[in-house]
C-alpha cells in the first residue's frame, strides 16, 4: 500500500544527482558541527583532568610570563626562573597549606635526540611529598628514588619508550656527562607525566649545580582553606607569581576560545549554506513540479496535503544528511584531532574530540530544525498553489 | 443509461471572463446545461472556443465569474459565489475523477502505485478492493510492477485513467484524453471510456478535437466563442 512516505521519498529519487548533492552539503554541515561540538567537549573535559591530575591546586613560580609559566606547568615542567628554596618554609607555615611539594626543571640539548637533536627535560621532585600529591601514579616497573640524593630516574611511559630504557639502564646526562639509573617507568597516565623524566630535586640541583633554588612549588590547598585569600596571601611574597589552575585553565581557554570563535563562524556558516542549499533544492523540485502538484490537488490532496509531502521530502533530505554527517564526525574523530592538534598552541592530553550520543542527538536536533525551517516555505508556497494554475503551469 | 433522469450537473448562466488590462475577454459567455446520471456527454469546437475552461469550471477546478453550479445537489456556486477552496477539495475528491491530455505519471511510481496514489490523500471505503479489478478493465494488470517509462503511451493513458476511477467518482471529466495518441490507440481509449459509461455507468463528461471519440457519446455540445451553439445533439 503505497502511503506519503513512499511517494515523498521515491519523488526525491526523481532527481538523484541534485538530492545526493544536497544531502552531501547537509552532512557537511552536521560533520563539521558534531566535530566542533565534541571538540568544544573533549578539549575542556581534557583540560580539566590534566589540571586535576597535576595533584595541587596552586604553583607558585618565579615571577615572569604567567602565559609561559601555565604552559609550562601542564607540559609538566616549571618556569625556567629560579626563587630560593627557602620560600617553601614561608608557604608551609600557611594556615591553608595542606601539603607542598618543590620542583625544580632544567633542559639540556641532546645532539643524540630526534634527527638534528633536542631538548631533555628532567624534573627534579622532592622524593617525600611529591610521590604523596600524585598518589595516582601507577608503575609498569620498578619504583620511586631509593634515597632524596640517588642518582636514579623515573620515567613516564612515553619518555621511557623514546629513550628505549627499562628499569636498571643507564640514563645520559648529557653536557653533564652524568648518568643515572632508571629505578621505575611509569604506567601510562593520558597526561604530560608520561613524557617525563623525574629524579630527586637534591640530584637534580647537584648535577645542574642550581643550590637551594626552585623552578615551582606545588601546593595543595586544605579543604576547608578559602583559596582566593590564601591566593592574595601568596601574591605578597616577593619575587613569585601564584599560578592557580583555575587561572591556567583559564588562560588556556582564553587562547583557545578565539580559535573557538571562528571555527563556530565557519560551522554557522556552512549551517546557513546548507539552509539555503536546500529550500533552493526543494524550491526548484516544486516549480518542476507544479503541474504533477495540480493533478494531486484535483485527486483530492489538500493545501495541507502537500505542505506534508514537500515538508517531508525536506525532512528526509535533512536527516539524511544528519546521520551521514554524524557517522563521519565519529568515523573521522581521531583524524580531527590530530588536525586540531597541529592548530593549537596548547592541547592537553586524552582525547580532544569527545562525540558523545547526546551531542549527535543535539546535532540531530540541529538538523531536524534545519529541515523543519528550510522546508517551510517551498512547502507553503507548493500547498497554495490552485490546482489549475499548476495544470496550466508548463502547458503554456 | 440515465438513472430515472437525475441530474447529477446543473449549470445555470455561467460566465467567466479574464481580464487583460481594461479588456474584457469572455471565455464562457451564458451558459447553461445539465448533465444527467450516467450520460456520455461531449463538448466539441474549435481551439479557443472556451469548451476546456467550461470543463475546468463544471470540474471546480476553476471559479466562474458569475452563473450557478450544482453538482450531486450540491451548490457549488450560487451568483458567482464559490465555495471555500477547503469545500471544492471535498468535493473534487467525492465526485470527480479527472483525465488530461498530458498523462501526469510520476515517474518513479510503478503503475500500481500511481494508480493507488490517490488513496494517499483520500480514499472512500472499500475502494481499494476495486483496484485489481479497475486494472484489468484497463487491461493493464500485467504492467502493474512497470514504471510509466517502460510502458506506452496508451497504457499510459490507462493508467492515468485507472488513477481517475480508482475512488469510484460520479463524473469522469476527460479534457482531450487521447490528443498525445495515435488513432489506434485513440480508438481504444475511446472504446474504453465508452465501455466505463456503458458497464460501469460512470457519467462522462469528455472534450475533444477528434469526431470519433466525440461520437461516441450520448449527446454532443458543441460550444462557440464562449456559448454552446449545438446543444444535445444526438449522435449514434
Amino acid at each position: 500500500m503505497i502511503n506519503i512516505f513512499n511517494v515523498a521519498y521515491k519523488n526525491l529519487l526523481r532527481k538523484k544527482a541534485r538530492s545526493g548533492l544536497t544531502v552531501i552539503g547537509i552532512s557537511l554541515a552536521a560533520w563539521v558541527l558534531v566535530s566542533l561540538l565534541g571538540f568544544n567537549r573533549g578539549y575542556e573535559s581534557s583540560l580539566n583532568r590534566d589540571i586535576d591530575n597535576l595533584g595541587f591546586q596552586m604553583i607558585v613560580t618565579a615571577k615572569g610570563c604567567p602565559y609561559e609559566a601555565a604552559t609550562l606547568m601542564l607540559k609538566g615542567g616549571t618556569g625556567l626562573r629560579y626563587m630560593p628554596q627557602s620560600i617553601t618554609e614561608q608557604i608551609t607555615r600557611e594556615p591553608e597549606v595542606e601539603r607542598i611539594t618543590a620542583m625544580l626543571m632544567q633542559a639540556v640539548f641532546d645532539p643524540n635526540k630526534g634527527e638534528s637533536g633536542g631538548y631533555s627535560a628532567y624534573l627534579g621532585v622532592d622524593p617525600a611529598t611529591f610521590p604523596q600529591m600524585k598518589s595516582f601514579l601507577e608503575f609498569k616497573q620498578g619504583n620511586w628514588f631509593t634515597n632524596p640524593d640517588a642518582l636514579e630516574a623515573v620515567l613516564g611511559y612515553e619518555a621511557a619508550e623514546l629513550e628505549q630504557r627499562e628499569v636498571g639502564d643507564l640514563l645520559l646526562i648529557t653536557e653533564k656527562n652524568v648518568e643515572v639509573k632508571v629505578v621505575g617507568i611509569l604506567k601510562r597516565t593520558g597526561t604530560q607525566d608520561d613524557g617525563t623524566i623525574f629524579l630527586p630535586l637534591n640530584a637534580v640541583q647537584k648535577i645542574f649545580g642550581i643550590n637551594n633554588e626552585l623552578t615551582g612549588i606545588g601546593i595543595k590547598v586544605k579543604k576547608e582553606a578559602d583559596i582566593a585569600r590564601f591566593e592574595e596571601k601568596m601574591y605578597k611574597l616577593p619575587d613569585v607569581q601564584v599560578v592557580s589552575l583555575s587561572q591556567v585553565k583559564q588562560t588556556i581557554m582564553t587562547l583557545v576560545s578565539t580559535a573557538k570563535v571562528m571555527v563556530f563562524s565557519i560551522a554557522l556558516i556552512a549551517i546557513l549554506i546548507s539552509v539555503v542549499g536546500v529550500i533552493n533544492t526543494i524550491l526548484m523540485s516544486v516549480m518542476e513540479r507544479l503541474q504533477e502538484i495540480g493533478i494531486l490537488k484535483s485527486m483530492g490532496a489538500t493545501a495541507w496535503d502537500i505542505f506534508k509531502l514537500i515538508w517531508l521530502e525536506t525532512l528526509m533530505l535533512c536527516i539524511s544528511g544528519g546521520v551521514i554527517g554524524s557517522a563521519l564526525a565519529m568515523a573521522t574523530a581521531k583524524l580531527t584531532e590530530i588536525l586540531i592538534r597541529q592548530l593549537l598552541p596548547y592541547s592537553p592530553s586524552g582525547g580532544l574530540v569527545q562525540i558523545t550520543l547526546p551531542l549527535v542527538s543535539l546535532t540531530f536536533g540541529v538538523v531536524i530544525i534545519i529541515g523543519i525551517l528550510s522546508g517551510i516555505y517551498p512547502s507553503w508556497k507548493a500547498g497554495r498553489v490552485r490546482p489549475l494554475e499548476a495544470i496550466r503551469s508548463q502547458v503554456e | 443509461m440515465n438513472e430515472n433522469g437525475k441530474k447529477v450537473l446543473e449549470a445555470e448562466h455561467l460566465v467567466k471572463i479574464y481580464r487583460r488590462g481594461s479588456e474584457e475577454i469572455p471565455a464562457v459567455n451564458d451558459v447553461s446545461l445539465s448533465v444527467e446520471v450516467g450520460e456520455f456527454v461531449s463538448f466539441v469546437g474549435p481551439s479557443g472556443s472556451g469548451k476546456t475552461t467550461l470543463i475546468n469550471i463544471l470540474g471546480c477546478l476553476d471559479n466562474p465569474t458569475s452563473g450557478r453550479l450544482v453538482l450531486a445537489d450540491r451548490t457549488v456556486v450560487d451568483n458567482g459565489e464559490v465555495l471555500s477552496e477547503s469545500s471544492l477539495t471535498k468535493i473534487r475528491r467525492e465526485i470527480f475523477g479527472y483525465i488530461f491530455q498530458k498523462f501526469y505519471l510520476i515517474p518513479t511510481l510503478t503503475v500500481i502505485e500511481n494508480i493507488m496514489l490517490p488513496f494517499t490523500f483520500y480514499k472512500k471505503p472499500g475502494a481499494e478492493n476495486e483496484v485489481a479489478r479497475i486494472m484489468k478493465l484497463m487491461e493493464i494488470d500485467h504492467r502493474k510492477e512497470h514504471l510509466p517509462g517502460q510502458i506506452s503511451g496508451g497504457e499510459m493513458q490507462r493508467v492515468a485513467i485507472a488513477r481517475a476511477l480508482v475512488n469510484r467518482p460520479s463524473i469522469l471529466l476527460a479534457d482531450e484524453p487521447t490528443g498525445n495518441l495515435d488513432t489506434r490507440r485513440s480508438q481504444e481509449i475511446g472504446g474504453l471510456l465508452k465501455g466505463l459509461n456503458e458497464k460501469e455507468g460512470i457519467t462522462i463528461i469528455l472534450v475533444t478535437h477528434n469526431p470519433a471519440l466525440a461520437s461516441m457519446a450520448d449527446r454532443i455540445i458543441e460550444i462557440r466563442d464562449g456559448k454552446i451553439h449545438t446543444k444535445g445533439m444526438a449522435l449514434s
